[in-house]
């Protein structure tokens, strides 16, 4: 890393994704808004690591599918939709907003050569806690 | 000869918005080639809605909304020749031709070639009994359910055999999404079933097409992180496909949204689970090594993608009666609001064990803590929660005797005069479930019913 300099931040500063739904499957995708940020999340957002992030909502095993060329990962949660669109009892019965999950409380140590330059992030006044 | 497809797509879900295809076709009339304009409306559950609608009335049981899609376009569809592929049959597709001819008729149009596929719905040809007593892909047993309806997932391979009949409206009921769109592309190419890595590629094209606009910057805006202009106006999207599967996505000029890599990358992997191994009756799509490059503003081309070896078996929904849902909400707001909001939950809590429910409840109350905590209200030990706010308490629960779930939402009810002080706004619903689980049969069972039919206009 060329860059030494890190800033204690959630992922949303690094990357986003969408959430989908098949069954009680949750599988949500994390792309890199830099290229260069993709050999980080390859090396801290670990299967283990999310799994923790889910287990509150009863998620099982989480496994995780790596596109380097889309500079992006994909990962398919088990059992953390209580149920399934059919079954949930959640205002969110399809866990749509479950992306945020994996955006938010996912902080890191980040380099902050990784962040996009334009980000508020790297904003001084920048309060996103 | 070499040609280009064009296809667009005017609807990713029921009740997605009625007047998005203006643009689109407007834009198909400006290409030269074959073009086709798609509709996919159809939910997994929508389709055992449509068949209980269709049993009560045999005239119904297709989407409710076929006239808001297709008046606003059919006079230009028409005049510039662009086919329309859509799922609106539902559970009934002879219908819904039947209804597209009256329509067409009173817009003093010429009457449209209407096309259906039939064979989706097993419960004609297979036995219900062997259904209700197969092995379901989620594990859950269906005994003893009361079964609404069977769809298997129907293919490409499918969808073309229908345009063979020099249809300009084609209807189905159930395929897979990406079919609407891999149809025309075997129709018009000839590709065959061992073209492996252009069938995966249109499958592709179809999956990115097929949720409308969250291929073109909606489903996307995060404002301040990712910025989408104009999403009160967003295009739709349009594919422009080679011969050899190479395409292009974009939208409809002059209309909000963008189409960049990252739009393109999160509408692949929605609803993905192994990249490298994409499942429709077609093939087994692999984007593991797929690339995506920028070809002009608002234009990502795709490669790339392979194909392997289609599946032996098809994949088939059972629709089963599932209970009902209660939901019940209150809101307290100003200080001290939190405490007030989950004491209100707590007394609806101990008074439904009283009465001898011993069910799950969930609950959760917005503004501290919902769908992230699942429901959890330990979660929110150690946030700071704002003294001084507005909180909702919501109560909810699944039960398979609608007085169950009516006695939840009457309890919530009951605390506008019961309750902690000042709850307003109670709003609260119980609404029937509709239950699904998937099922795989041979392709053999489901092979010989499906077939192509000219709906004739009277």
């Amino acid at each position: 890393m060329t860059n030494s300099e890190t800033m204690r931040l959630p992922l949303h500063a690094i990357a986003h994704g969408r959430a989908g739904d098949k069954g009680n499957v949750s599988n949500i995708s994390l792309i890199a808004y830099l290229p260069e940020a993709y050999d980080f999340i390859a090396a801290e957002v670990s299967e283990k690591k999310v799994e923790a992030l889910f287990a509150h909502l009863g998620a099982g095993a989480v496994k995780r599918y790596e596109l380097p060329n889309l500079q992006a990962f994909n990962f398919v949660i088990q059992d953390a939709l209580d149920g399934g669109v059919n079954a949930s009892r959640s205002l969110d019965r399809h866990g749509k907003t479950l992306s945020f999950i994996l955006l938010s409380k996912m902080i890191l140590d980040i380099p902050k050569n990784l962040v996009p330059e334009n980000s508020p992030y790297l904003k001084p006044d920048f309060n996103w806690q | 000869m070499d040609k280009t497809v064009y296809i667009a797509n005017g609807a990713g879900f029921s009740g997605d918005r009625f007047d998005a295809a203006v643009p689109l076709v407007a834009q198909l009339a400006s290409c030269s080639g074959p073009r086709y304009l798609m509709f996919e409306v159809l939910a997994e559950r929508t389709i055992a809605i449509a068949q209980i609608a269709k049993e009560k009335d045999p005239g119904s049981g297709y989407s409710p909304y076929l006239e808001n899609y297709l008046r606003p376009i059919l006079a230009d569809v028409q005049k510039h020749q662009i086919k329309i592929i859509s799922n609106m049959g539902a559970a009934n597709p002879a219908a819904a031709a039947r209804h597209i001819h009256k329509l067409t008729k009173e817009m003093g149009l010429a009457p449209f070639k209407i096309a259906i596929l039939k064979g989706d719905d097993v419960t004609p040809y297979l036995d219900r009994q062997a259904i209700m007593e197969a092995e379901t892909m989620e594990g859950t047993s269906l005994a003893g359910r009361t079964l609404s309806a069977a769809n298997a997932y129907l293919g490409g391979d499918a969808v073309a055999e229908v345009l063979k009949t020099g249809a300009d409206i084609v209807l189905v009921g159930r395929t897979t999404d990406s079919a609407l769109v891999l149809g025309p592309l075997i129709h018009e190419f000839g590709w065959t079933e061992n073209e492996l890595d252009k069938l995966a590629t249109g499958t592709i094209c179809g999956h990115l097409l097929e949720c409308g606009a969250q291929v073109t910057g909606a489903y996307f805006a995060d404002p301040d992180f990712k910025d989408v202009p104009d999403l009160a106006e967003v295009g739709f999207p349009l594919a422009e496909v080679q011969s050899d599967g190479h395409f292009v996505i974009t939208k409809a000029e002059g209309t909000g949204g963008c189409v960049t890599k990252a739009t393109v990358t999160e509408q692949l992997l929605y609803e993905m689970h192994d990249p490298s191994c994409y499942l429709v009756p077609d093939v087994s799509a692999d984007v593991s090594a797929m690339k995506l490059s920028e070809d002009g503003p608002d234009r990502i081309a795709v490669s790339g993608i392979k194909g392997h070896k289609r599946p032996d078996k098809l994949k088939v929904t059972v629709c089963i009666d599932g209970g009902y849902m209660a939901e019940a909400e209150m809101t307290y707001a100003g200080l001290n609001a939190f405490k007030r909001a989950r004491l209100a939950g707590e007394v609806v809590l101990k008074r439904m064990r009283a009465k001898g429910y011993n069910g799950d409840i969930r609950m959760d109350i917005l503004g501290a803590y919902s769908v992230l905590d699942g429901g959890k209200a330990e979660r929110i030990e150690g946030k700071n929660l704002p003294f001084d706010s507005d909180y909702r308490v919501r109560l909810a629960l699944v039960s398979g005797d609608r007085q169950t779930a009516q006695l939840l939402c009457d309890e919530l009810g009951h605390l506008y005069c019961s309750g902690p002080a000042g709850g307003g706004g109670y709003r609260a619903s119980v609404t029937e479930q509709m239950a699904s689980a998937s099922i795989l049969l041979d392709r053999e069972l489901i092979a010989p019913h499906i077939q192509a039919e000219v709906i004739s206009h009277d």
